[in-house]
């Protein structure tokens, strides 16, 4: 497929995202459309770091519960617009990442996931924590009110929510995949895959290891900042160790390694949970846990690898 | 300006689309939303899954409650059609879950979804959408506020007129007797405070000379403890979780301080509470209870309990009859079978809500003798009594009168 081939497809695509569910969605699909969008940016963020970055981290729920937090503070107590929240949870979370990005340098493999992980079981507590429980709300968190549509559009709040929280979806995920075909991303696939010969041919480890921290922790933060939004509350109890490890398991369903992944990820995590649920309400878990399984088993490189597979013998067989 | 119009036109049309669904009208500004001639459709949230898991046996006594409704002819010739979702304890969850029931599955009210984290996240939602929120499975005081919002109604006693109560029998106990207070520093703590400032008025900084609180994250509150005996108080309650009142307990009889002590009924569990701290060292505190403990051997032969052992054997054989939570289940359905039954013919949404806050004096299967429930449009706290009970070796025994606040 030529450039201008693929952007026509992107544009494509994304016109029939914005438009279609704005027709045919209720209420409640839009809604859980617009969680799919800001699930997708965090897997994405997970995607840097751990598919492309080779860093594995299983903290990424501590990212998306900062974004969330950050949103959810400047709207209560600061009187910020919530659009204006996400550039500043944007910084922050960035932040937060390179911050977390300096052990990344010391510790590898196992150990940066232990610590990730520490840090992912370490949030929900220390947001009820007394020092910050005028910010944060304590255990009760903080109900935020949801944005109707500006200048008067006949949009409900959640036909304008999912239309801005696709919005700024589609320009993370395009600037996304400009990081990955840059420099940086080429520098971050040699470290991942030949740390020594990339740092023989002068990439610089250190550097490279920690931004991807900071980009990763960004895209998450982000994207909490959105389901904040979205949720229209936030609270210790949502951003649990559950909310890492489904991020993880989005990731590794999706495609690690790709930046579609991120939106297939997304995709299973919000409606394969309701799935299994319909299934059998005894046993959900047991149900979700037989999807994943056979998902690795069909699918092992991902849903995304296993597309474009697909595409390429289609593509042979013309 | 032509993409514009376009635009719009599509947000209309969505618009449409999603105030068409089958609304009915039978009186002026009647909503029924969920009800049929055949069927009413009720919505139920409760962590099936995660850490608090064990709270689902809420959805599944629920769902065989209802069960036997409809064996028994249903509600007005209508059929329940009880559809419970699990919510991991995740607020998040709780909300995607909520909007699914009220715009997707369209049902006519939520019944007792569970938890105070999770039911804060949805409280504006269904007050925003005037849909009836009903006997909520959370004690926290706020589901009592019918002015701000006049759609969420709870049921078990709060945790504020329970500390109401403590506050009663303290004053009638022991009227000049000084106080402390040890209270988890969060809504469920504040609501301790709350209620005993609300029993002793302008008169509270006087009988309690020593209020201290803890944070739920807190590795101990052995310094507390230690910091209220000093005091010279005689009196100590404690508006704690099991951890921490165990904690107190065992404190409290380490250093000598034997002080009438009145703990949260939270932490009336033997095996988080009691045990941990000692049996032993437990004796002679105090604290309340509502419903009937399926051990009891007081009970064994009561009507109610006789007419839910049968319930269960019929319709729930596996489980297990000495778990509290299928009692408390029992109760709380009864009560929405019998504001469904008080309905008569009409099941708009409106009507449901002023049925649920006109409940006349009822006295509910598996309340504690001579106990009711009751609410009335300015009252949205149906139980308002508890039973006082002393641990004695190893057991609580229920001593005086049905006390209300």
């Amino acid at each position: 497929m030529t450039q201008s081939n693929s952007r026509i497809m992107l544009i494509l695509f994304v016109v029939v995202a914005a438009v279609v569910p704005l027709v045919f969605a209720s209420g409640y699909q839009l809604f859980q459309l617009t969680l799919v969008v800001a699930y997708a940016l965090s897997v994405l963020g997970k995607n840097l770091v751990t598919g492309y970055g080779g860093q594995v981290s299983l903290g990424q729920g501590a990212f998306y519960a900062v974004g969330a937090y950050t949103a959810a503070i400047l709207m209560e107590h600061f009187n910020v617009p919530y659009w204006a929240t996400l550039p500043v949870a944007a910084v922050v979370t960035g932040m937060v990442g390179l911050a977390l990005g300096l052990p990344a340098l010391r510790l590898g493999g196992l150990y940066l996931a232990l610590v990730t992980f520490a840090m992912a079981v370490a949030v929900p507590q220390l947001l009820k924590y007394k020092l910050f429980e005028n910010w944060t709300g304590g255990v009760q968190g903080i109900v935020l009110n949801k944005p109707d549509a500006p200048f008067g559009l006949p949009l409900d709040p959640d036909q304008w929510v999912y239309l801005f929280t696709l919005a700024v979806g589609v320009v993370l995920f395009v600037a996304a995949t400009n990081l990955v075909r840059s420099r940086i991303g080429l520098a971050l696939m040699a470290i991942r895959d030949q740390p020594l010969a990339a740092e023989a041919m002068g990439v610089e480890l250190s550097r490279y290891k920690t931004l991807t921290f900071g980009f990763g922790a960004l895209f998450t933060g982000v994207g909490g900042a959105l389901g904040a939004i979205a949720v229209g509350f936030v609270s210790p109890d949502s951003f649990s160790i559950a909310l890492s490890l489904t991020l993880f398991v989005g990731m590794v369903i999706g495609g690690a390694s790709s930046i579609s992944g991120a939106v297939y990820g997304a995709l299973f995590i919000v409606f394969v949970p309701n799935l299994a649920e319909e299934i059998s309400k005894a046993i959900p878990g047991a149900i979700f846990g037989v999807i994943l399984i056979l998902f690795m088993f069909f699918a092992p490189g991902g849903i995304a690898s296993l597309l474009s597979a697909q595409m390429r013998r289609f593509r042979a067989a013309r | 300006m032509k993409r514009r119009t376009v635009l719009a036109g599509l947000g209309l049309a969505g618009v449409g689309g999603l105030a068409a669904p089958a609304i009915i009208r039978p009186a002026m500004g009647a909503t029924v939303v969920g009800v049929t001639k055949t069927e009413i459709k009720i919505g139920h949230i409760v962590p099936y899954s995660g850490n608090a898991s064990s709270y689902g046996v809420g959805g599944r006594s629920h769902s065989a409650f209802f069960k036997r409704v409809n064996d028994m002819g249903g509600v007005a010739g209508r059929k329940i059609n009880f559809i419970s979702l699990d919510d991991g304890y995740n607020p998040a969850k709780t909300v995607e879950q909520a909007r699914r029931l009220v715009e997707q599955e369209q049902v006519a009210f939520l019944f007792n979804p569970l938890g105070t984290p999770t039911n804060t996240a949805i409280h504006r939602y269904m007050n925003q959408r005037k849909v009836p929120h009903l006997f909520l499975a959370t004690s926290a005081d706020k589901w009592g506020d019918y002015k701000a919002f006049p759609w969420t109604i709870g049921y078990a006693p709060s945790y504020r007129t329970e500390a109401q109560i403590y506050g009663k029998y303290i004053k009638q106990q022991r009227p000049n007797a000084k106080a402390a207070l040890i209270y988890q520093n969060d809504d469920f703590g504040k609501d301790y405070l709350h209620g005993l400032q609300d029993v002793y008025g302008k008169d509270f900084d006087k009988t309690f000379i020593k209020v201290v609180t803890y944070e739920a994250s807190d590795a101990t509150v052995d310094s507390q403890v230690v910091t209220m005996k000093d005091s010279g108080a005689e009196v100590l309650v404690t508006g704690a979780i099991p951890k921490f009142s165990a904690q107190v307990i065992r404190k409290a009889f380490d250093i000598g301080w034997k002080p009438l002590h009145i703990m949260s009924n939270v932490s009336a569990s033997i095996a988080s509470t009691i045990t941990p701290a000692g049996p032993e060292k437990a004796e002679g505190v105090i604290t309340s209870q509502y419903l009937k403990d399926p051990t009891d051997p007081d009970f064994k032969d009561a009507p109610d309990m006789k007419e839910w052992r049968e319930f269960m054997a019929k319709y729930l054989p596996d489980g297990d009859t000495t778990d509290a939570n299928y009692v408390y289940a029992y109760s709380v359905a009864t009560l929405m079978h019998i504001v469904l039954k008080q309905c008569g013919e009409d099941f708009s949404r409106e009507n449901i809500m002023k049925q649920a806050s006109n409940v006349k004096k009822v006295a509910l299967p598996l309340l504690l003798p001579n106990m009711t429930a009751a609410t009335t449009p300015t009252d949205f706290r149906p139980l308002k009594q508890l039973q006082l009970a002393r641990w004695k070796k190893d057991t609580w025994e229920r001593f005086g009168d049905i006390i209300g606040a």
